[in-house]
């Protein structure tokens, strides 16, 4: 019997190893040499749904997911090269100035797959908000989720949705009640929703219904995401209503002691609070020259929500 | 029938012998990868995706042997010139046709088996991972068995796809039969729209030949509930038996051309 010698598999994995190594060093050289240019900009290449339910042969649902994390990665990008450009950190792109893709993404998600629930969900928050933190198309994001409720009529949380988009993002609150009411009629529909419309109907615009209604998509967010956003949201609120109070606290001790205090220290010592006052991520309030109170400039919370016109103090 | 029996015991173990089970491994590696990027990626539909991608995967899988296997069923024994030795035996040709696609079958459901075992297990894990809070946000559940009804509805489907091969292969070449095979599948995927052809078009002959190929045609979409099933939406047990018997009154009405035909043929 004859020993099989290793020496071929040795040369086979010197050689491999040795022209490997050299093309990535190559390559290495040729990026250094000739900067590839840099290329984020995001193409569609087919737009029609439905062309796309056939050329994926049956493999519809697989197909939507796969748009459906295009549309993620969509949304997530743009905030993200915002956010980098907001730090000031150089990245040679422009900055971006809208979410093109996002309703594309998310119209082709839900046509290949019309019961992708969190495509129509994610799809209202995102696409409603004002730009940047949304695509600012509360038309966009009402369509959608009527898109929606044509495949699933029974879905009162589309409902919700359509109503929270008109009361927060168009400040219609007669539709918004309307829908809130047309929502609380579908069986299986939480209690609350009867009260939610009752109280847009007469407070819309009121902090303590936007409070209800963030409250509301709290409760019925089925992602994380969604329930953090609208945590997030309620937050603010409450970042709202502390500044409130405080502010009518340093007005009186500015008609008091004739100037504004510089810092807390004076409304501490008087017994009028107990501590240094902070906002709901721990930061600290400060109060400015001119005698205003501001949350920390690096509160995780700002920016703060701009208020619908009729949104004022609450009447305590 | 013992002779069918024999048959397709041997093409089950020469499909194992020619490393079909590999797709197994290829399987479960796709899935573990996956439900790794796929957590990284979406937002929260890590479930439905892996659900999606393994009841989809389970198909293009069997796709592949149904379609490659199947066209090989009648035409290698050709190429190898091992059909005379086969017919000297003393066996039928019919049994000879429906021993081979026995076999297949039965190969197809030993694979299908296995990938949905491992489908179950990737998704234990990842809903073990996640935890019961976000458990409670899913549309059905992790383990929900009526996936269960998906797969076998790809099976039904996967029998009638290895019969319209096996049909091609006893009176064509491996390459013509994979063509005309793969033609009819992504047809019978699309077979509504041959129903709803009168929207489309004002021609009464196109529309009467349209309707006919409906009727002719193998309809492969009422197979396919992965859907419906990932969406917790009601698949009843009457659809499923009125699904597959379709299926089976098909698969045996290709066998019965297919053994005609090759019943008929002259191999000298």
């Amino acid at each position: 019997m004859t020993r099989r010698s290793s020496l071929p598999i040795v040369a086979l994995v010197v050689a491999v190893s040795v022209f490997g190594s050299s093309a990535a060093w190559l390559q290495q050289l040729r990026e250094r040499m000739f900067p590839a240019p840099v290329q984020r900009e995001d193409v569609l290449y087919i737009t029609s749904g439905e062309a796309l339910r056939r050329l994926t042969v049956g493999y519809n649902a697989l197909t939507a997911d796969l748009y459906w994390i295009r549309a993620i990665q969509h949304f997530g990008a743009i905030r993200l090269r915002l956010a980098e450009h907001a730090r000031g950190i150089e990245t040679g792109e422009p900055v971006p100035t809208g979410f093109p893709l996002l309703h594309p993404l998310l119209d082709l998600t839900t046509t290949l797959d019309p019961h992708f629930n969190i495509a129509y969900r994610f799809g209202s928050v995102f696409l409603a908000e004002p730009f940047p933190g949304g695509a600012g198309r509360p038309d966009l994001a009402i369509a959608l989720l009527e898109k929606g409720l044509r495949v699933r009529p029974d879905r009162w949380e589309y409902m919700q949705d359509i109503g929270f988009v008109h009361y927060w993002w168009r400040e219609d609150y007669q539709s918004a009640a309307r829908w809130f009411e047309r929502a609380s009629q579908v069986t299986g529909a939480p209690w609350w929703l009867r009260s939610l419309a009752a109280v847009t109907l007469a407070e819309g615009g009121d902090r303590r219904s936007s409070r209800l209604m963030w409250q509301a998509l709290y409760e019925s967010a089925e992602i994380e995401w969604l329930k953090r956003d609208a945590e997030r949201r309620l937050a603010q609120l409450r970042v709202l209503d502390d500044m409130d109070a405080l502010q009518a606290l340093v007005d009186e001790l500015a008609n008091t002691r004739g100037t504004p205090p510089a810092g807390w220290g004076e409304a501490i010592r008087a017994g009028l609070l107990r501590g240094t006052p902070v906002d709901p991520a721990g930061l600290p309030y400060l109060i400015d020259g001119a005698g205003r109170v501001h949350p920390s400039p690096d509160s995780p919370l700002l920016p703060l929500p701009v208020e619908p016109k009729r949104i004022g103090p609450l009447a305590s | 029938m013992r002779a069918i029996g024999w048959i397709a015991v041997n093409v089950f173990r020469e499909s194992v012998r020619d490393k079909v089970p590999y797709n197994l491994v290829l399987f479960a590696v796709v899935l573990m990868g996956a439900s790794y990027l796929i957590g990284q990626l979406t937002a929260g539909q890590d479930i439905k995706i892996i659900k999606d991608l393994g009841l989809a995967a389970t198909s293009v899988f069997g796709l592949f042997i149904a379609i490659f296997i199947g066209i090989q069923l009648v035409s290698k024994e050709v190429e190898r010139r091992s059909i005379y030795s086969l017919l000297a035996k003393p066996i039928h040709r019919y049994q000879l046709v429906l021993g081979k696609y026995a076999g297949l079958v039965l190969t197809l459901a030993a694979n299908l088996a296995v990938m949905a075992v491992a489908l179950y297990a990737v998704l234990a894990y990842v809903a073990w991972t996640l935890g019961p809070v976000v458990a409670r946000a899913w549309e059905t559940p992790a383990l929900d068995p009526a996936m269960l009804k998906a797969v076998w509805l790809t099976f039904a489907e996967l029998a009638v796809v290895t019969a319209i091969a096996l049909f091609f292969s006893t009176f064509s070449t491996p390459l013509l039969s994979a063509a005309l095979t793969f033609a009819l599948v992504v047809a019978g995927r699309f077979s509504v729209d041959l129903r709803n052809f009168d929207q489309a078009v004002d021609a009464p002959a196109a529309v009467a030949l349209a309707r006919f190929l409906y009727w002719v045609l193998p309809n492969l979409a009422p197979f396919d509930v992965r859907s419906q099933v990932v969406h917790g939406l009601p698949v009843s047990m009457s659809y499923l038996a009125v699904t597959s018997l379709y299926g089976v009154l098909y698969v045996c009405a290709l066998l019965a051309v297919a053994v005609f035909i090759f019943s008929r043929r002259d191999f000298k």
